[in-house]
């Protein structure tokens, strides 16, 4: 079998039994993303050189007896991650120009456990999107269907992995970022719990919402890279000290007598009627294998993506006013005051989408709104936690769609903000209540990948991976990769 | 694909411009952005249309409910001993400065 086709655990096997080299596993992968990638625009750097150094130490760590379930196995990360002496530009003009003086500690964290950083792959400026369209460096492609989108914001690592230029990538998710361009490019994508994965060093977008995650073939390979980048930081205020269980351990523990609840409202109008079938004919195999479906209702539910709409811009426009072209990042030419350097500095470096959510959250934190939308929102946001909690009361996991529809048209969905919002109706939900998902293949609808969206409590990744991996032992939909690059 | 009556449900929610022109002047201006005059008409127009898109919040029932605070219950922003933990960066992270001089961060004048 072709390098590019194995898995990231199968490719770990492979150094490490000497069948191959990180080296030519590395060199293989970049010489793919040198042929694909001005198809797809995946990638916006590419780290040749420094790939090849990390596959040499890898190599020789492996030849010295010390190799890890992931030494020499190459990644990419999505360019939100600060990455030492490398671009880091979070799609965005503003940061266009900044190289990294320090690693975040995902990318820290990764090249300890010995993976090879190919490059920084291209996103929705500043995470905010759905379909990689709002990229300072241009939309990315689809690799099922070039004149489609991949989904967004972790788009440009979504593509990479769909088209095999890397096994496995890093994403962050604030309100779907992970699980839905996952969804549309049949892959296994994680959201984390929130606080289980450091985001010291990951561009903060909506900090009470932002996870770091993965975008893997299989939910084995998300279990090992998840493994590797989880965990306590004491630079992260946020992040969770608790510890770090061995997902890739068990994964073979049996679903029977799993109790899955299937959400009503998320099969309702609106759903795509094939994507739905899809679903239910997945969540057929969980019954098949001994699982218990219950129907149960979340009736708050659909305000998520509204209560998102005021949460998320209001967190933003905070967490972007450092963008000021002073420090760093871009700065206007030939600024006539410093007021003038702010706001044209922001106005020029910012792309249209920032500056809407940032006005948007301007406006519903600003004197006299706060109550009326932040403090309602934050109030709604804690029905939609109760909803949850009520259900987690009563069964293991909570599973449906992840999204609405089958990739869409590049440039279908570019002029109306509110119908791009609602891609991720059925993903928001997730990051509000700080939720554990993940978006796992279950099918192709007219030859375009859908995903099967399953939810769990707090902390329950370990669940989550099982019964995704059980489903992945019974399907192949995983398996599959778009003919063009396989 | 997509049912109209699915996006009809959201969409017709509020039919009023809610902002004007002037306000979205203010919002730049809070926000220290500046917009070109030829794509002020644009944001009105969708930030009018996410402003009463999330209008629709009222209609949830909310006055024996607390605001959430964090994602996860029990948990509490984490303090640290007050003690130094960082070494002097500044030239490394000054290399990403627009304008520097002697180790300062060049700004416009601001006091005539």
């Amino acid at each position: 079998m072709s390098l590019h086709l194995k898995t990231a655990a199968e490719l770990g096997r492979g150094i490490r039994a000497g069948e191959f080299s990180s080296a030519e596993v590395t060199r293989h992968f970049l010489d793919r993303i040198g042929q694909g990638n001005g198809r797809l625009n995946a990638f916006i750097t590419v780290t040749a050189e420094r790939a090849l150094e990390d596959a040499r130490r890898a190599d020789a760590a492996v030849a010295a007896g010390k190799g890890g379930l992931l030494t020499g196995v190459p990644l990419a990360h999505k360019d939100i991650f600060c990455t030492s002496g490398v671009l880091t530009t979070c799609g965005s003009r503003m940061l266009s120009n900044f190289v990294s003086p320090y690693d975040a500690t995902v990318v820290a964290r990764l090249a300890a456990a010995g993976m090879v950083t190919l490059g920084k792959t291209n996103m929705d400026e500043f995470a905010m999107g759905s379909s990689n369209e709002t990229s300072f460096f241009g939309p990315v492609r689809n690799p099922w269907d070039e004149e489609r989108v991949p989904g967004g914001s972790s788009g440009g690592s979504a593509a990479a992995v769909a088209a095999r230029l890397a096994p496995v990538a890093t994403g962050t998710d604030t309100g779907g970022s992970i699980r839905q361009p996952a969804a549309l490019t049949g892959l296994t994508g994680v959201k984390p719990t929130y606080g289980r994965v450091s985001r010291y060093g990951m561009i903060a977008f909506a900090s009470s919402l932002d996870q770091g995650g993965v975008l893997a073939q299989t939910a084995e390979d998300a279990a090992l890279v998840l493994e590797a980048m989880s965990g306590f930081d004491p630079r992260d205020s946020t992040s969770v000290d608790a510890p770090v269980p061995a997902y890739s351990a068990q994964l073979d523990r049996p679903v029977k007598g799993l109790k899955i609840g299937v959400i009503r409202e998320f099969f309702g109008e609106g759903l795509d009627p094939a994507t739905g079938d899809a679903v239910q004919a997945a969540l057929e195999v969980y019954r098949s294998l001994g699982a218990e479906l219950v129907e149960l209702s979340l009736p708050a539910l659909p305000l998520s993506v509204p209560t998102y709409y005021v949460v998320a811009p209001a967190e933003c426009s905070s967490n972007l006013s450092r963008f000021d072209g002073v420090r760093f990042g871009y700065r206007c030419e030939s600024p006539t005051d410093l007021h003038d350097l702010y706001t044209r500095s922001r106005g020029e470096g910012f792309g249209a989408e920032v500056k809407r959510r940032i006005m948007t959250g301007t406006y519903v934190l600003s004197a006299g709104y706060y109550d009326a939308y932040y403090l309602k929102a934050q109030k709604v946001r804690n029905l939609i936690n109760a909803d949850f909690k009520r259900a987690f009361a009563e069964v293991d996991l909570l599973a449906g769609p992840t999204t609405p529809t089958p990739a869409f048209g590049i440039g279908a969905k570019v002029d109306d903000p509110i119908t791009m919002y609602l891609n991720d109706i059925y993903t928001i939900g997730a990051n509000l209540a700080g939720l554990p998902a993940l978006s796992a293949p279950c099918g192709l609808v007219d030859g375009l990948p859908v995903g099967l969206q399953l939810i769990g409590p707090h902390f329950a990744e370990p669940r989550l991976l099982e019964a995704a991996h059980a489903y992945q032992r019974e399907t192949d939909w995983h398996r599959r990769a778009p003919s063009a690059w396989a | 694909m997509i049912s109209q009556g699915f996006f009809a449900r959201f969409l017709a929610f509020g039919v009023n411009v809610t902002l004007t022109r002037r306000d979205v002047e203010n919002i730049a201006q809070l926000a220290r952005l500046r917009i070109a005059e030829e794509e002020l008409p644009v944001y009105v127009g969708s930030l009018s249309r996410i402003i009463e898109f999330v209008e629709q919040l009222g209609s949830a029932e909310t006055d024996e409910v607390e605001p959430m605070a964090h994602p996860l219950e029990d948990q509490v922003q984490r303090l640290r001993p007050d003690e130094p933990t960082e070494t002097d960066h500044r030239e490394e992270y000054q290399r990403n400065a627009p304008a520097v001089e002697a180790g300062l961060y060049i700004v416009p004048k601001v006091i005539e």
